[in-house]
């Protein structure tokens, strides 16, 4: 049983994690977008990239969100049933939410659906949303922390293939969705991408590979092509920053896979900003932890 | 009017059409003045409900946005972070909020469509994007918030009437003939997507 005084510092520190993500991005996302600003050469997409990173230092230096969207906040947690607190993390993640919401602050995204009113506090029903993964034999706890703004939340899409149509109706799959909603969507983009057999499988790996860093490879072969493909394909049509037109379209792709049934292909396409606000946290019993995601970030 | 100040081109609301007639798709400019942030269901109020927009917008801005705001006390706000958002949700409404409101000036995130480019010719305005993500940059060209109207809409969609100072960049993505830089842009990009969905389905034959 954990102490009340051990669930107030996880709390605590899940605030100021959760706060940190809203201002400053990831390492890796960091790290790529310097390298797509460096290699594009038309003057529309510099005066993009300019903006972004004079936003970001802007951001850090005046602590403040980085982008107003701070998203409808999403937990993917991967939790060892011997961690102390794993009967307290739902409460205090909520919490958590709710001390970050006033204290960085972040927009209050929580809308209560057929009432349709904004709680005013960044939660609601079932939000933030959290997903488990309950790991046996294991005491420490990995948290996934993601916002997502509206508008690369808008590209979502599930369906169901018949396998006649086969990785060739997935490639089409992904690629229709790039022109008609990634425009949008703060490209450049990271995309993923969930083949499995239902809607509900695939969109939830397609949900699970936006959280690796940026260029991780399935391990599969056949897979890990098909994201260079994918990855190729989507900047050679030339979105670029913004939709406004550029050599490059994508951070990445990522596709994650699980088995299917003999009938069917279940494929989903999720997408990221180019403000990515992932975390990555992991606690041990003691709550002493380590992010993966943000070197500079001290909690 | 318009006013050229160290090198950047800077709309001053009130703007007027002939002000609008020189700029064009894909030119970078800047605003000082009124802003004030309108998205969903204002438009939805407008443009259904027939109910008159709280603040005036005619021959000025409206930001397809919802910002963070914090209050200061005695009902006075600071903007920390505002930036665009989808203006494509907002264009079955535009042609007609564009009619009743008298909007000059219309920033948000992406592309609009038909009724949107229609307005602009008929009614002599202009759709720019500012770039989205950057709601510091955008944050810190609010000198103001001047007005809070429609409150009971909550923090995004509240009307937030500001006073703003080289609001920018502001690329221009539909101009007063109309033209459109999305719908331009994309008539290369789905062709390029058609070669590339051949290309690569050649290579992801997995079903044999």
């Amino acid at each position: 049983m954990a102490s009340d005084a051990m669930v107030q510092k996880m709390t605590d520190m899940m605030a100021r994690f959760i706060g940190y993500t809203g201002i400053i991005l990831p390492d890796d996302v960091t790290a790529k977008l310097k390298e797509l600003r460096a290699k594009e050469d038309n003057p529309l997409a510099k005066v993009i990239y300019d903006t972004m990173f004079r936003n970001q230092a802007l951001a850090e230096e005046m602590r403040r969100p980085s982008c107003q969207d701070t998203g409808a906040i999403q937990f993917w947690v991967r939790c060892g049933t011997g961690f102390p607190l794993i009967n307290d993390l739902a409460g205090l993640l909520r919490q958590a939410v709710l001390r970050a919401t006033s204290d960085t602050p972040l927009r209050h995204n929580a809308v209560e659906t057929f009432e349709e009113y904004n709680t005013g506090t960044n939660t609601g029903k079932d939000l933030p949303t959290i997903w488990w993964e309950i790991v046996p034999n294991r005491d420490d706890c990995e948290i996934y922390t993601y916002m997502a703004g509206g508008g690369c939340t808008l590209p979502g899409a599930a369906m169901v293939l018949m396998p006649g149509e086969g990785y060739e109706g997935v490639t089409k799959f992904v690629l229709d969705r790039m022109t008609s909603y990634g425009l949008n969507a703060c490209p450049p983009l990271l995309v993923g991408v969930g083949v499995a057999t239902s809607v509900e499988t695939a969109a939830l790996l397609s949900k699970k590979a936006l959280l690796w860093p940026i260029g991780s490879r399935n391990p599969n072969e056949r897979a890990a092509k098909m994201e260079k493909l994918l990855e190729d394909g989507i900047n050679a049509i030339g979105i670029g920053p913004q939709g406004m037109g550029g050599r490059y379209s994508v951070l990445g792709v990522h596709i994650e896979n699980a088995a299917r049934h003999p009938s069917a292909i279940g494929v989903a396409v999720n997408v990221g900003c180019w403000s990515h606000r992932r975390g990555h946290i992991i606690f041990d019993r003691e709550l002493n932890c380590t992010i993966t995601t943000h070197s500079g970030c001290v909690l | 009017m318009v006013e050229i100040r160290n090198g950047k081109k800077v709309l001053i609301t009130p703007v007027s059409a002939g002000d609008l007639k020189d700029i064009h798709i894909g030119d970078i400019i800047y605003l000082d003045g009124s802003l004030t942030t309108c998205r969903d269901v204002a438009h939805r109020r407008v443009v259904e409900e027939g109910r008159p927009l709280p603040v005036e917008v005619r021959d000025r801005a409206i930001l397809h946005a919802g910002p963070i705001i914090r209050p200061l006390g005695e009902d006075r706000f600071e903007m920390v972070s505002v930036g665009p958002t989808t203006s494509m949700r907002m264009e079955r409404f535009e042609y007609e909020f564009v009619r009743e409101t008298g909007v000059r000036v219309i920033v948000g995130k992406g592309g609009m469509k038909e009724k949107t480019a229609a307005a602009c010719r008929e009614f002599g305005c202009i759709h720019c994007v500012i770039p989205a993500g950057n709601a510091v940059v955008a944050a810190v060209c609010v000198e103001e918030i001047l007005r809070a109207e429609w409150r009971d809409l909550g923090m995004p969609e509240t009307l937030w009437n500001c006073r703003v100072r080289e609001f920018g960049p502001l690329i221009v993505s539909i101009d007063t003939e109309g033209r459109n830089f999305f719908e331009e842009k994309k008539i290369g990009y789905n062709r390029r997507k058609d070669e590339q969905i051949e290309a690569i389905s050649a290579q992801v034959k997995f079903i044999r």
